[in-house]
């Protein structure tokens, strides 16, 4: 045949209430995450090639393994998939022990998974003795110690206290770089995904809008959608040519901003809040938009503050926030710069 | 709101003292040195023989088909579930006398199955087979109810994991079902053998009452009640202490309901 065929193939199409799930995609190896707001179907697609649910029609396999071809009325069982599946929940057996979860699907490397994730002295716990972080580690052992071809993630950071968030990513990332297998994490966090994976497909409404790295996605996202899931504003507005290589924007809002971009007519306005600077007097400089509005809202997030004024969200260092004494309801400007300030046509 | 505080503990009084009366009015009765001398006589150990083992028979039969049956019905939806559900509950809300009546017209002599068992050679009706197939019809659904109830709480999602962990569906049933569902399972299995130890109705119309052979507990203390009170109210006891031990006995069993794990 001479093909080329990516170990995980999956194409597909599944309905759902609101919309059909279609997609059609191939992992070789490393670690991909699929990211897209609750209920855009990323939990379907991680049962579905775990056959943990049935599509209407299409192909899942692994290299030459079929699992499921609904030209040929192949559908494997879960059991006979070879997949590793780390649930949401992380789905523990509570009456089992650590050690006795891990051996669950494999004896035969249970030692080998609970020396490498860190749990030996927890092997005899049960699971309601653990905390997120070692219940995480345990699904992690017992999906891998079944010896997958592949290993699946359903929103692995989604059950953990936000407090300990960065430290368990962190491990978390440690961990599946080991992981020699392709891996496929979902999550509604972009900033998950982007810590996670070399590749992001950006999901919605059951189909992907976007795949690339993390800074790709970042640099050029295909629409509104794709650039407000990464994390930018988004603000609508009409464009139209200023000379000097410049487009003018005025905003729904009634600001007007200037972009490096050429565009026309209907735009979103993508600009990313670490672009944003906040000051209380106009400076002169090179920055040529400057949106004037009184703060709605200050939110610190450790050493960052998120402070949102008007139709942007500036993000800045605590300590400027703290030394500006930026405040809810004062009045200050926005500053960001045409080149940092990208156009998607609508 | 005081007289209503009142009311609440006034009703709750009535019926605690209520439930509770005739029981202690039993145990007044009856010395231990009664109740044993009462036990050994030979109509009370016969039929606490026959008893025990028609009880022990029955109730191996209602776990045996009973577990898989309500695993089935727990897991699984299809067209008439609902039907089935309803249908294996019917016997709870039936008189037990229209139980026997209904026993009768499939096994006995004359009933639906009864010539063709007649023509092999098996009669069911008057033996202690027939003491067993009532204990079997009126006690099976406190089990199964029971158990269904059971397996339904069991979270879909570990049965899951199981499965994306190579279990098969027997290996799925046995190491994380069925001990995820053993309290339930256990507070069933010891509501229906108490009513199958009590059955009276069912197996004197379709057993009938003969000493040793047919004659349970119940039907013993009916037996006696005009013969020798004393010894009815012994069997009686007998009865309560045995029901009363196993209902205890049910809050040994571990449970695992969804919340051990959750909770922080």
């Amino acid at each position: 045949m001479g093909a080329i065929v990516e170990s995980l193939h999956v194409d597909f199409a599944l309905a759902r209430r609101n919309f059909d799930v279609e997609l059609s995609f191939g992992l070789d190896h490393g670690l991909m995450a699929i990211a897209g707001p609750s209920g855009s179907g990323k939990t379907t697609l991680l049962r579905t090639i775990a056959g943990l649910e049935r599509p209407m029609r299409g192909r899942i396999g692994f290299r030459d393994e079929s699992w499921f071809d609904s030209e040929r009325r192949i559908d494997l069982p879960p059991e006979k998939r070879r997949v590793g599946m780390v649930f949401q929940d992380f789905a523990l057996f509570p009456h089992l022990s650590v050690r006795d979860n891990v051996a669950f699907g494999g004896t035969d490397r249970a030692d080998e998974m609970l020396e490498r994730m860190r749990l030996r002295d927890l092997q005899h716990e049960r699971p309601v003795s653990l905390s997120g972080g070692e219940r995480q580690r345990v699904a992690l052992a017992r999906a891998l110690a079944t010896n997958p071809l592949v290993l699946l993630l359903d929103e692995p950071m989604a059950s953990l206290d936000p407090a300990l968030r960065n430290e368990v990513r962190a491990e978390l990332r440690d961990l599946l770089g080991e992981v020699a297998i392709p891996t496929l994490l979902v999550t509604h966090d972009f900033e998950d995904a982007a810590a996670l994976a070399e590749t992001i497909a950006v999901m919605a409404d059951g189909k992907l809008l976007q795949v690339g790295t993390p800074s790709e996605l970042v640099a050029a996202p295909r629409d509104g959608f794709v650039a407000s899931l990464t994390g930018a504003n988004v603000i609508k507005g009409r464009a139209r040519a200023a000379g000097d290589g410049l487009s003018r924007v005025d905003l729904d809002g009634g600001h007007t901003v200037y972009s490096t971009d050429a565009a026309e007519g209907e735009v979103d306005v993508v600009v990313y809040p670490w672009d944003v600077a906040v000051s209380l007097e106009l400076t002169q400089g090179s920055t040529l938009n400057h949106i004037t509005a009184p703060i709605d809202s200050s939110v610190v997030f450790g050493n960052r503050t998120r402070v949102r004024l008007g139709p942007v969200v500036a993000e800045l260092t605590s300590a400027s926030s703290e030394r500006l004494g930026l405040e809810k309801g004062m009045t200050a400007i926005a500053s960001f710069k045409a080149t940092a300030t990208r156009l998607i046509p609508r | 709101m005081r007289w209503f505080q009142l009311l609440l503990i006034i009703a709750c009084a009535v019926v605690v003292a209520f439930l509770l009366l005739p029981l202690v009015a039993l145990f007044l009765r009856v010395s231990p040195g009664d109740l044993i001398a009462a036990l050994g006589s030979g109509v009370a150990l016969d039929a606490l023989i026959v008893t025990l083992k028609t009880s022990a028979i029955a109730h191996l039969l209602i776990l045996g088909f009973g577990t898989p049956a309500a695993y089935l019905l727990a897991t699984k939806r299809w067209r008439g579930h609902s039907a089935t559900v309803a249908l294996i509950e019917l016997p709870l809300v039936l008189p037990p006398v229209v139980a026997g009546i209904a026993l009768l017209s499939v096994f006995g002599r004359l009933g639906l199955l009864g010539e063709t068992m007649d023509v092999l050679g098996i009669s069911i009706s008057f033996t202690q087979a027939a003491v067993v197939l009532a204990v079997v019809f009126v006690a099976s659904p406190f089990f199964v109810r029971q158990a269904i109830v059971a397996f339904e709480g069991v979270d879909t999602g570990l049965l899951e994991a199981a499965r994306t962990l190579r279990a098969s569906p027997w290996r799925v049933f046995s190491r994380v079902a069925l001990p995820l569902a053993a309290r339930g399972l256990a507070t069933g299995s010891a509501l229906a053998f108490v009513r199958g130890l009590g059955e009276f109705g069912a197996t004197i119309i379709f057993a009938g009452s003969f000493r040793g052979v047919t004659q349970t507990l119940p039907l013993a203390i009916y037996g006696e009640l005009d013969q020798d009170f004393e010894a009815a109210i012994a069997i009686s006891v007998l009865l309560v202490l045995i029901s009363a031990a196993l209902l205890t006995a049910i809050r040994w069993v571990p449970s695992w309901n969804p919340f051990t794990l959750t909770s922080r």
